[in-house]
């Protein structure tokens, strides 16, 4: 899988560089995030601009994600859905519990 | 019956060929006749449904198993788009899987794939057939 992890002072910042996050990649995604987690990260961002199809395992993933920020006081969010991606967030409602903004800079200034 | 499709597919039992079903899937729904709807939501839905239900066949129908298969076939007729995914594995009961919950402090990592399938689709029935299960699904068009 294709990832790029960027520190933006205490933001982390993954980058998912993939057409498809889907039960084939996305268990690296999440064990990006867990390495990250493990290094004392608290609060990561997670760019999918260049995703155009996401599936319930890639949901999972990021639900993972958002659980094991917020046992660490930490958070998870989420930035650059393309219509397609977004519209599997809002079935499964998971619009709901992410903090999703536009791109990488809107989601620093909100901090 | 006028531009009738039939395709059958048989992959192994991994998830490294999920994008190539699911690519065909929304390769599909840009040649369907009799379709008013919105083609490319129809694509992109035919690429979930197919990952969904060949993913569940994968993991929990087949437990994994790399050298067993998954055989889909997807029938197109003027009215209904009918697609079947068989596994050989010891299945599952459709009608105890929970819907998720939606609440931010109940959720749960997994259990989305069947709510997303029975969302997008008007009707899903899995049961044995060939020695395994079937999982059907159907979209009715026009």
């Amino acid at each position: 899988m294709n990832l790029k992890t960027e520190a933006n002072g205490n933001l982390m910042v993954i980058f998912v560089r993939e057409e498809r996050l889907d039960a084939h990649n996305s268990e690296e995604l999440k064990a990006e995030m867990n390495r990250l987690f493990e290094g004392g990260a608290k609060d990561i961002l997670i760019d999918l601009k260049e995703v155009r199809f996401i599936d319930s395992s890639g949901l999972g993933v990021l639900v993972s994600g958002f659980k094991n920020a917020s046992t660490r006081q930490g958070s998870l969010k989420l930035c650059g859905l393309q219509a397609q991606v977004r519209s599997m967030f809002e079935l499964t409602r998971l619009h709901r519990v992410f903090d999703i903004f536009q791109t990488v800079d809107e989601a620093l200034e909100s901090m | 019956m006028k531009n009738k499709i039939d395709l059958e597919i048989t992959v192994p039992n991994q998830t490294r060929y999920l994008s190539l079903i699911g690519k065909i899937g929304e390769d599909l729904a840009r040649v369907v006749d009799n379709f008013r709807g919105d083609r490319e939501a129809l694509a992109h839905h035919l690429n979930m449904v197919l990952t969904e239900a060949v993913v569940n066949a994968i993991k929990h129908a087949n437990a994994a198993d790399p050298h067993k298969e998954v055989q889909i076939r997807i029938s197109i007729s003027d009215r209904e788009l009918y697609i079947r995914v068989f596994d050989h594995g010891r299945g599952f009961d459709l009608n105890t899987v929970p819907p998720p919950l939606f609440n931010a402090a109940q959720i749960e990592e997994k259990g989305r794939g069947i709510f997303i399938i029975r969302s997008l689709m008007d009707s899903v029935v899995y049961k044995r057939a060939k020695g395994g299960n079937v999982l059907e699904m159907k979209k009715m068009l026009g």
